[in-house]
Parts: C-alpha cells; structure tokens; sequence
C-alpha cells in the first residue's frame, strides 16, 4: 500500500522505538504533524522555543540509552535549532533533528521560509540529509539514526522537502544498514593494548583521566574496576563526571580550569597518564607545552583518530570502545602475574593526599549570605546523591559539578564544549520523560535561565516536575569573575539589572515558587521542594546567593595546571590554614 | 610541507561543500583541489594539494577520513607517486614573439591547441613545478590569460586507491 512521505517518516520513527518526539510546527511540516496527529505510538513534546526542543531531545540521549529526536519546521525553525545542535555536536550526542523544507521545485528559489539547513549545519553536525525523494526516505531515517548512535556520537539532521512528506510510496522499513564510506572501529589494536596494561604496571606515578567517551560508551564500569584493580588515583572530565564514582576515596574530583588542586596537581605531575574517551580539552589541560613540560607517558583510548593526537601526542594511542578496550586490558591484568608498584604507589598517594589535605573546596561558611557551594550540598543531601543534575553555563555549573558527587554515569547534563546558557530548563525536561521516576533538578543562574524560561510553560504542559535552583547572584557570575580577576574589576554589562519577580513567574506558569534569602533557610526549603508535597510539582527555587562568590581553583588563561589562582585560604601563610575547621566539605 | 593528498568519496550532492567546508572551518590550507567522477559513476576522486606541518597534515588525514561520505584518504607523499597538471596558457604572439613562443612551447612539450593573428593558446601539461617555470620562462608582459586545472596525483606502480 503506498502511504505519503509523512507516514513513511512516522512509521520509521516507530520502527526505530521513539517514545517522544520534541518540536514545533510550522508550514513546512503540516504533513508530518498531520501524521502524528493520526497515530498514538509515540508523544510529542511541544516546547515553547525550537531551540529547547532540541535540547530536551539532547538531554534525553544524554540520560539514557535511547536517540532522543527534535522535529522543527523550515527557515526560523531551523535556525532556531542550531544552536541546539552545535550543543550536541561538541558534546558527541546522538540525536536525530528532522527539519522541514520547502518543497523541491521552490529550493534555491528564495522561497517563503527557505534557508539552506543542510548547509547551516554542515559544519556543526556528525552528517545530514536533505531528502528531495520520497523513495530515499526510509533508507535516509534509518542510516540517521545509525550514524548518530554508532562511533562517536553525534546529532544528524534530516532535512525534508515539504513535497516529499506528501508524495506517495511503499513502506519498507531496512534492517540492517551497510554504509561503505562508514565503518566505526570498536575493537583497539591488541598490541597497543598490551603495552598500555605493560606501562601502568610499571608507573610510578599513574594517572587515570575519564571524559565524556566512559559516559556515552556506557563504560563506568569497567572504569572503575580498572581504577580500582589498579590502585591509582581517577580525575573526571566535567562530561565525564559520574563515569567513576564522585564519592570514592580514590577520586581525585574534576579536573581542569575549575578541577581540584588535586587533581590538577596529579595531572601535571603523573607518570604514565590513561585517558580514557577524554579529548585533551583547552580547558582541562590548559597550555600543552606545559603540560608536556614535566615528562609523561600517554595512552589515549579515543574511538574517534581525529581526537588522538589533536592537542597532545599519545605514546599508546589506542583506536577503539573504551568499552571494549577497557574489558581487554581488564582481561590482561588479571591474567598477569605482574602487580603494580606497591612501594611507588605508595609515595605517589603520599603526595596525592598532601595535595588533597589543602581543601581547595573550602570556602568560608557565613551566617548572613547565602553561599551558592552551600546550595549544591544541601541539594545533593537531601536528594542522596541520586538526583539527575542538569544546569546552565556559568559559576553556578561549576559548583553543581565540583560539589555534587555523582557516582553514576548519565546523571550529571550539561553543556560542556559549547557552554549553551539556556540547556538547563530544556534538558531537565529531556531527562525527566526519559526517566519519569527520577528525581531531576536543574542548577541554573539568573542569566541563564532567562534564556530558556518560557520551557516553564512545556513543562507545566507534560507535568515534569522538575526542581530549579536558580543560584541568583544578581550578575553573570562567570563574566564578573574573569572582569574582576583580567579586567580590572570593569564589570562591564555583567550586572543583571531589572530581574523579574521568578516566584511570580513560576506561579504565573502554574508551579510553586520559592524565594530563599537566608542561609539558615536552604536546608528548610530544599528539603520542602523535594518533599512528597511537591512530587508532582515544578519549583522553582530562587536562591539569593553572595554575589561576590568566585570559582576556585583557577588555571588563569596561559597558565599551566600546577599555577592555580587558589582560593583565598590556600594563600594563606603558616598555621591558621591548618588549624581550620575543614568540616563543612564532608 | 607541500603535501598530495587523494581521496576517493562518494559521488553525492554536497560531498565536495562538506570536504571544502572542512578545510576552512578548521583553517587548512588548500593549495590547489581538482575533483571528478571515476570509473565508477558512485565515486569521485578528489586530489588536494595542501601544505602543513606533520601534525596539522595528520589531522587533515583523519577530519577527512570522518566525513561519512569520504571513503578513503591516502597521503601520496608516502610513497612514490606520480603528479600531473594542465594549464592552458593564452599569449601574446605578434611580431618577433611568434616564433620565441613556439620554440617556447616545444622546450616545455607545450601544444598549440589555438591559433589567431596575435595569439597562441598552449596547452601544458606536467607538474605544477613545470607549469611555474613555464610562467617564469616566459616574459610576464605577453601572457594574457591562464587557467590551470590544479594537479591530479596516482600513486606510482602497484599501488592503488580502490575500494
Ligand atoms: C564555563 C565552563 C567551564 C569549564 N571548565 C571545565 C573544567 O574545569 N574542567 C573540565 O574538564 N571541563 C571544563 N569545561 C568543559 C570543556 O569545555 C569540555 O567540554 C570538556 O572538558 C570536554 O570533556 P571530555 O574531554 O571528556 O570530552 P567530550 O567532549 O566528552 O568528548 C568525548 C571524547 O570521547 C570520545 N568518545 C565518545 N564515545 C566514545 C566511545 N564509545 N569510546 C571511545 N571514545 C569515545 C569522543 O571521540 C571524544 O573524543 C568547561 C566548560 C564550561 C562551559
Ligand atoms: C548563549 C550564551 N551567551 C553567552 C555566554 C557567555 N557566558 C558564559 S557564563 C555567562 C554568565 C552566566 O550567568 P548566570 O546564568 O547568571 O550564571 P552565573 O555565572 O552567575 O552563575 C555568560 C554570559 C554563554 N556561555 N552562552
Ligand atoms: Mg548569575
């Protein structure tokens, strides 16, 4: 039976077990919305903005194991995605947009809502399509969802001209794709891995650093037990955080411009350094020259070559899964006889826990201001370390990821490479449908949410209860710290003036709000937000927080991973620092 | 360093924006890149001359090598290999310069495929090397107009590029 391309693309998403479906509609893409409307197998999510569509679809792949999928109409539609697919694309997402276009003979025509999406997005996506025949159509769905799963991940957009949705043809669903330009490697070289497992047994001074690859591989756990059957201290990327567990003694914390003194300090200093599905990031490893200044051996288990050997020279480079690889080597080190260092493992913790005991996490408790580290604690107390954390860009995602400790992989979201203010909101609803018992908060900033907060709306619309904490320091915190530390304490255009009334704003959407001024009140408040009462609610937490609070540590632009701008405490002299009650960061 | 590089891709509409594209987003360099279907109308072979540290030569390799429509990339400097280019080269030939181009065009085995009253149109063909001195040799004042097709690279004996 022949059905219209719009079914055909319906139907396809079915076959592929799509559950939701996050978009908008527009001319372009009636037709589809029209066969949506005649079918009950999977939802759709109206947002409020395309581009929270995209990311809610984003954050839907980054909390579980499914493709999350966005479906926008053409011209303002699809522009409005793309920063939400440039998210993705840093962060190695799948995710499968479809866009609408204008029909095939008004192409190139400067048609009414044309833009050349495929040429937009070219650069900022892992592949896309621009169909222009019904009969490709099928085949085209199912090798977008193909590409955007397998190897390193991606966004892959589908782009549909409006008179394919409406043509007619066969249904056949392919299954099984074969693309010979496409062939992602899984399995690592065995002698590559052989002489990685041969050079951490025999480091002085090992070093394991975990990105975003351990998490989206779905290798947490052969990460730690490699971390553990090792013995040597683990470092997170900020994406990979939740790929070894936060709370174990062996985790060192984030690492990079915002990592801790620790684990900058074993980064720089190691000597046989594993990276594990982790890209050498500017902001984690800052200068490589100076990386490279103090000598190290590298393996770099990477499934993307392009990654190897990008910023930094890999001794081992290994090519491949990490969890393939990893379960390789694991194989290898139990079958060894061999052992690590005992006596140098030993030293080498010494050293690692001189560098731990200076807390460079502490931060001076106050009675009067509410401190934004303080918030992220209280959070992660009273959810038990089990939320889904998901958050903006700025100070505040610093400190959800420096003082929330995930110890599972896909609970932490955020935009990383990008750094897309206005992820939160959206993701947090991404995540929410993805996983509808999941406790899911959002740590956002003023700034940030303001960016994304008619999803207030969306969300009362499909009853995701998520709770938002809004560390509301009245400036784009980030961008006063660097203009109070490089720019002479110029705040230029960083003070956020005219803040609206969010209490009023949540309650106007139809969701609690809560205004939180007193230190003494976090704990109270959070606890209310995330109590039976508010189950089904969303709330909305405004936190006044003390808006000169900085980020600390910091590898200051050009500066090395041992030369941290140190908080105030850890630059003090002598035996006031080590009589300090440190007991606020247990 | 002046690197050869031959990549086979697939014949399909926005391969060659999407290689391009890749080129100067990432800021390689592209010193010349000619492109045309083979014997198998489903594939193109693209030959691009760029030139680059080892490191950034490397990684021009592997962005290549991700796009999902490129099949295969080989560095021809690898090995030896064999480069050629065309270059059709109208003149000036009046007077006393007539006869100087002609002889001109046979030392560089050069044709003349078009004639006028005042000038020759060559055609040249070899490496991009001999297409230059062949610019130098000649005065700068009488050449009206080139157009060179911008090198095509094979590897030289038994080696292939195939899928
Ligand atoms: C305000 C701000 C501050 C920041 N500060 C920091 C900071 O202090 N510290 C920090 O770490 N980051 C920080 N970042 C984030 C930073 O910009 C990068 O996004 C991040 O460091 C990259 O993480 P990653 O190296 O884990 O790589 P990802 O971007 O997660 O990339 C994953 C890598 O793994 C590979 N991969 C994917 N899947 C697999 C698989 N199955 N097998 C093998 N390999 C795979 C990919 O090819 C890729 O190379 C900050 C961002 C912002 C916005
Ligand atoms: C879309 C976008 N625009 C601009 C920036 C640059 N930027 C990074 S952090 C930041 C400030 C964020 O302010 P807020 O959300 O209040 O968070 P805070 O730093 O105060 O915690 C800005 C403007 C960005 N990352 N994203
Ligand atoms: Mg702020």
């Amino acid at each position: 039976m022949q059905i219209s391309g719009a079914e055909i693309l319906v139907r396809s998403l079915q076959e592929e077990g799509v559950e939701f479906i996050f978009g908008y509609p527009g001319g372009a893409v009636l037709e589809i919305y029209d066969a949506i409307f005649r079918q009950n197998q999977f939802k759709h999510v109206l947002v409020r903005h395309e581009q929270a569509a995209v990311h809610a679809a984003d954050a839907y792949s980054r909390s579980s194991d499914k493709v999350g999928v966005a479906l926008v109409t053409s011209g303002p539609g699809a522009t409005n995605a793309v920063t939400g697919i440039a998210t993705a694309y840093m962060d190695s997402i799948p995710m499968v947009v479809i866009s609408g276009q204008v029909p095939t003979p008004a192409i190139g025509m400067d048609a009414f809502q044309e833009v050349d999406m495929v040429g937009i997005t070219r650069p900022c996506v892992k592949h896309n399509f621009l169909v222009k025949d019904v009969t490709e159509l099928a085949s085209t769905i199912k090798k977008a969802f193909y590409i955007a799963k397998t190897g390193r991940p991606g966004p892959v957009v589908v782009d549909i001209a409006k008179d394919v949705t409406q043509a007619k043809h066969e249904f056949s669903y392919p299954d099984s794709v074969q693309i010979r330009s496409y062939v992602p490697v899984t399995r690592g070289h065995p002698g590559q891995i052989k002489k990685a497992v041969g050079l951490l047994l025999e480091a002085k001074r090992p070093y394991i650093y975990v990105g975003g690859g351990a998490v989206q591989g779905n290798a947490a756990a052969e990460v730690t037990e490699l971390v553990r059957l090792l013995g040597v201290p683990c470092t997170n990327t900020l994406m990979g955080l939740g790929a070894y567990p936060g709370s174990d003694r062996q985790f060192l914390g984030m690492l990079g411009m915002h990592g801790t003194y620790e684990a900058n300090m074993a980064m720089q200093n190691c000597d046989v350094l594993l990276a594990v599905g982790a890209r050498f990031d500017d902001r984690v490893i800052s200068v490589p020259s100076h990386f490279l200044g103090a000598p190290k051996k590298i393996i770099h288990i990477d499934v993307d070559p392009s990654s190897i050997a990008k910023r930094v020279k890999a001794d081992v480079p290994i090519v491949g899964d990490v969890k393939h690889v990893l379960a390789e080597m694991l194989e290898l080190l139990r079958a060894s006889s061999q052992r690590p260092d005992a006596q140098a493992l030993a030293a080498w913790w010494q050293q690692v826990e001189a560098w731990r005991d200076r807390k460079s996490l502490w931060y001076q408790p106050s009675d009067e201001l509410i401190k934004p580290q303080h918030v992220v604690q209280t959070l992660y107390e009273v959810t038990g370390g089990n939320a889904i954390v998901t958050s903006d860009v700025g100070q505040h995602q610093m400190w959800a990821a420096q003082y929330y400790k995930f110890d599972r992989p896909k609970q932490w979201l955020n935009s990383g490479g990008l750094g897309t203010m206005g992820f939160g909101l959206p993701a947090a609803i991404g995540a929410q449908l993805a996983n509808p018992d999941a406790t899911v908060a959002c740590i956002t900033g003023e700034g940030s949410i303001q960016m994304n907060i008619q999803e207030l709306s969306t969300a009362k619309q499909y009853h995701t209860p998520v709770k938002v904490l809004s560390l509301n320091n009245r400036y784009l915190g980030m961008v006063r710290q660097w203009q109070e530390f490089f720019y002479g304490t110029r705040y230029s255009e960083s003070y956020m003036d005219a803040l609206p009334d969010f209490v009023k704003i949540a309650e106007a959407y139809g969701h609690v709000g809560m205004k939180i001024e007193n230190p003494a009140d976090v704990e109270p408040a959070i606890r209310e937000a995330f109590s039976q009462k508010n189950r089904e609610r969303l709330v909305f937490m405004d936190f006044r927080t003390d808006q000169s609070e900085n980020v600390f540590p910091m590898v200051g632009n050009g500066k090395g991973l041992d030369q941290m701008d140190l908080p105030p405490h850890m630059r003090e002299q002598g035996g006031e620092a080590a009589d300090r009650d440190y007991g606020n960061l247990c | 360093m002046r690197h050869i590089l031959s990549i086979l891709l697939e014949n399909e509409a926005g391969a060659l924006s999407r290689v391009v594209g890749l080129f100067s987003a990432r800021g390689y360099n592209i010193d010349s890149l000619t492109v045309s279907t083979t014997e198998d109308a489903t594939l193109s072979r693209m030959t691009i001359v760029t030139h680059g540290s080892d490191e950034v030569i490397e990684q021009i390799t592997k962005q290549l090598n991700k796009l999902i429509e490129v099949v295969k990339v080989i560095d021809l400097n690898e090995s030896e290999h064999i480069e050629r280019e065309m270059m059709l080269i109208k003149v000036r030939a009046t007077g006393k310069e007539r006869e100087e181009m002609k002889r001109m065009a046979d030392i560089f085995r050069g044709r003349i495929i078009d004639v006028t009253e005042k000038t020759y149109t060559i055609e040249l063909t070899g490496t991009s090397d001999k297409l230059g001195a062949f610019i130098e040799a000649v005065d700068r004042s009488v050449i009206l107009e080139t157009v060179r097709t911008g090198a095509s690279g094979i590897g030289r004996g038994e080696r292939i590029l195939k899928i």
